[in-house]
């Protein structure tokens, strides 16, 4: 509370925000919504119908050119080959070391032509990383982040919210295309960070205010922050400054899916070793459950070794939830780990993910 | 949660309890501001009954889905109560805050100490 917000960029829905009852903290360099309502209410929300998140300080880089397929390949450690012209893709940026700068978002918006989503806190460095590795190569790559708003809709309910409103079908699962929805055009994307189904729009910054109007009109509840990070617990995926960053690599991560060496992205041979030495990786992260009272947060430490790099109170679970890297010989789902919570012992037991699912 | 209130009845504390007392005893709790801060609690775990607080010194934490929060004694004293049914029901502590979402029931060591505490006015001013 007490950050200096002086220097905090607003995305193009501060003014909305304000309107709606948002409560504003400082997050990577921005001013975004932590709640509205509430951060349970607006959770089972999204759960049971459908949220409208503004997530307009992650960042974009457009890769373009004739080898920008080779490019955005040196890059990024999945096989960009295998993205359609349409077709979205998880990726992270690592360095030599093959440790973790960021995970990504890959859109192959055309032959060409890739957008790629960052986190906000990683944006600069990222588009900067990305600049000045493969220049050799024919392609360009531009920081577009101040291009584009962008909105996520998620729920079991946002995208027949979104098709209601939309001139066209909307793209499935991990698939993008151009539309229009409630008159702005704009990029939909089959993606989000909840768990559950629903897309995520790039528009215009100029078009995002009334896109935003539009959706909340037809249904949508705005959900901040808060909720976003219990939901993405809950959905067990990863948050870049927590359970990723420049000290861990993705086999540690539980990311080699993630991972094709065989590209020789940079990172791979760092990579390929962790995951050929039966001896590693030392530590692994996976999500745990605490049974009973108490709830675990980011820094916490393991008992006998490891620390909790996410933990919330999960509202579907009714119970405290998180990500924690352990030994590997704890890694094994029914392992009971003792987290130190605050100098108390609370007893977790490793879970596989996800730690919600629908049928629960 | 209901709007911003600080009953006239209360005597405060600056780091967000409140106080009521009766006599040389007394009924602790959160205010609406802290409650507003924490959002929806999640858990409340109290202290024993026959527990010796000491004014100023954190006696219990109840903790939201964004943070847990360490709560201050307002005054000193033995805890005589516990608000049981919060415990089961922390969302209580949101919903009424100087009713049932009260923490604990204590008798009073030094009730000299209340004049230490602001009244509602002077705590609200403290808000700002």
């Amino acid at each position: 509370m007490a950050e200096a917000t002086t220097d905090l960029k607003r995305t193009p829905l501060y003014v909305e925000h304000l309107a709606a009852g948002a409560r504003l903290v400082p997050f990577a360099g921005w001013e975004m919504p932590i709640q509205y309502t509430g951060i349970r209410d607006e959770h089972l929300a999204v759960r049971t119908d459908v949220g409208i998140f503004d997530v307009s300080h992650m960042g974009q880089v457009v890769v373009s050119g004739r080898q920008a397929l080779h490019r955005l390949q040196h890059l990024v450690s999945s096989d960009v080959r295998r993205i359609p012209e349409g077709g979205a893709q998880y990726s992270l940026l690592c360095n030599e070391a093959g440790h973790v700068l960021d995970d990504l978002f890959l859109y192959r918006l055309g032959e060409t032509c890739f957008l790629v989503i960052t986190n906000a806190g990683n944006h600069p460095r990222d588009a900067a990383w990305m600049r000045s590795h493969g220049e050799d190569l024919d392609a360009d790559v531009s920081d577009c982040q101040a291009n584009f708003a962008m909105l996520a809709v998620q729920g079991p309910n946002a995208r027949g919210l979104v098709q209601r409103l939309a001139d066209g079908k909307l793209p499935p699962r991990l698939h993008c295309c151009e539309r229009t929805v409630a008159g702005v055009p704009l990029l939909v994307c089959g993606t989000g960070y909840t768990g559950e189904d629903g897309v995520e729009l790039l528009c215009d910054p100029d078009q995002a205010g009334p896109l935003w109007a539009a959706l909340v009109q037809a249904g949508a509840r705005p959900v901040g922050l808060g909720a976003r990070d219990t939901l993405r617990m809950e959905a067990c995926f990863h948050l870049y400054g927590n359970d990723l960053d420049e000290q861990h690599d993705p086999i540690s991560a539980g990311l080699g899916w993630a991972c094709a060496e065989q590209t020789g992205f940079i990172g791979a041979d760092a990579i390929s070793k962790v995951r050929s030495d039966p001896a590693l990786p030392e530590l692994k992260l996976v999500p745990f459950v605490i049974e009973g009272p108490g709830i675990a947060r980011q820094g916490n430490p393991i008992v006998g070794g490891g620390v909790v790099t996410s933990g919330t109170y999960s509202p579907s679970l009714e119970r405290g939830i998180g990500l924690a890297y352990v030994s590997a010989a704890r890694a094994l789902p029914g392992t009971t780990l003792q987290i130190d919570v605050r100098g108390t012992i609370r007893e977790a037991v490793v879970k596989t993910k996800p730690l919600y699912r629908k049928d629960q | 949660m209901a709007d911003p209130n600080y009953p006239d009845d209360l005597k405060y504390h600056a780091e967000h309890d409140w106080a009521r007392i009766e006599g040389d005893e007394a009924t602790f709790g959160v205010t609406w501001y802290a409650q507003d801060t924490l959002g929806e609690v999640v858990f409340f775990t109290p202290p024993t009954v026959g527990a010796a607080l000491t004014k100023d010194e954190h006696y219990t934490e109840v903790e939201s889905v964004k943070a847990v929060s360490d709560v201050v004694a307002p005054l000193s004293g033995e805890v005589i109560a516990v608000n049981d049914e919060l415990s089961d029901n922390p969302q209580l502590l949101n919903d009424d805050p100087y009713g049932k979402g009260w923490l604990v029931r204590v008798r009073l060591s030094d009730p000299g100490e209340v004049d230490s505490l602001m009244d509602s006015a002077a705590y609200v001013s403290t808000l700002s």
